[in-house]
């Protein structure tokens, strides 16, 4: 009779073990800010086709201190959801030739926050300059 | 001349299945140089201290890929991993996780053997050639496109780095993905239509979430999880381009 008999390890909080797992669900974590952010932008639209009224209580209830807050923390976990996101751009993507040269990961990286960066101070410009 | 001897303590997930219900931690005391990998002190116990205690190697310079071991919980190659970057404080050596351990620090790696066997690695022609037409040409562009895939040693550091293989051991996995997109992409290859079949199954590539430690931890630079996301890209071509061409594309 064979004496073989392998161990399974346990995977049981497996996303603890490792800074990079722990890095990696917070990652996945701020993605549901997303999401909720999306249900807030969503909820104004539907706001908006109810009529000049419903808008502006959905106006007014963004002002409440909660909501503020709520915004606060939704920058700060999109803005490292989007640091995250570009970070790992490069090993996602097929490689990019430029002049015969393979374009190094960093690059990818830098270029994705440079639009990102530039993108947000866009829409921030033509926002203010309509609310002015 | 020689000042006091050095020693470090080495931990290790020990696990002998003739006697032990599970692993349990045996520490050692080591004496050590500060040339000295993590796989010699593992050797010196052997050595030394305990001749029953069991683990791989046999290279001793990061090319024959079986030294794998968690050094302090991160999968790495004990021969080409120093002793001195741990002391004083204490190193733990365990088997490479998400693998069933055979014995203290082997693992048993007959699943990733058949997964490597199902990618077919090796070059399908496209059309029947004889000797006559000559060798195959490449030109260094076509090179480039697969040459760092072919690097791989076959460590397994990349499946004790993914979290998704080991929550399901039947995911094909980062090395054996990053091999089959090696011949996939290689110009004398005619066997993508069969290989992207095991890309698309239910074993394939969708099992990733991108977390990209496996890249982070290979040896070789290989960078698997960029073989592993270019081919969710190529399956879901391969998914809508039948539509379009019902002859062609996955089954
Ligand atoms: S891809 Fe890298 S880490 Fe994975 S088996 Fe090959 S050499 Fe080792
Ligand atoms: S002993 Fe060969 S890779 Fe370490």
């Amino acid at each position: 009779m064979s004496k073989r008999r392998p161990y399974v390890r346990s995977m049981d909080g497996w996303w603890r073990k490792n800074p990079f797992f722990v890095e990696y669900m917070i990652h996945e974590g701020t993605a549901l800010f997303v999401a909720a952010y999306a249900g807030v932008l969503l909820a104004g639209l539907f706001r908006l086709s109810q009529g000049e009224a419903a808008w502006n209580a959905w106006l007014a209830a963004l002002t409440n201190p909660w909501y503020i807050a709520f915004h606060l923390a939704a920058l700060l976990a999109l803005s490292y959801h989007t640091y995250t996101w570009f970070k790992i751009m490069p090993r996602t993507m097929p490689p990019v030739v430029v002049g015969g040269e393979r374009l190094p990961g960093w690059v990818i990286t830098a270029g994705g926050l440079a639009v990102a960066a530039a993108a947000c101070l866009g829409l921030l410009a033509l926002v203010w300059g309509m609310a002015r | 001349m020689s000042d006091m001897q050095k020693t470090i303590e080495i931990e290790v997930l020990r696990y002998h299945p003739e006697k032990d219900k599970e692993p349990h931690r045996q520490v050692f005391e080591v004496p050590f140089t500060d040339d000295m990998s993590v796989l010699q002190g593992v050797q010196y116990i052997k050595d030394y201290l305990d001749g029953s205690l069991s683990f791989r190697w046999s290279c001793r310079m990061a090319i024959c890929g079986s030294c794998g071991m968690m050094i302090n919980g991160i999968p790495n190659l004990s021969c080409q991993t120093f002793l001195r970057d741990y002391y004083p404080a204490r190193v733990r050596v365990e088997a490479l996780a998400h693998f069933p351990i055979e014995r203290d620090l082997v693992i048993n790696m007959e699943g990733f053997i058949e997964k490597l066997e199902s990618i077919q690695p090796y070059i399908i022609p496209k059309e029947e050639r004889t000797l006559a037409q000559g060798e195959y040409l490449q030109t260094p562009e076509q090179l480039n496109a697969y040459e760092q895939f072919s690097s791989c040693i076959n460590c397994l550091l990349c499946y004790a780095a993914c979290p998704q293989f080991g929550l399901n051991s039947s995911f094909i996995g980062p090395a054996a993905t990053a091999l089959l997109h090696r011949y996939n992409v290689d110009s004398r290859d005619g066997g993508k239509a069969e290989r992207m079949e095991l890309i698309n199954s239910e074993e394939g590539v969708f099992n990733c979430t991108a977390v990209g430690y496996c890249s982070e931890v290979c040896p070789k630079h290989v960078d698997p999880a960029n073989a592993v996301n270019q081919n969710k890209t190529n399956s879901a071509a391969d998914y809508f381009l039948r539509f379009l061409a019902p002859k062609g594309g996955a089954k």
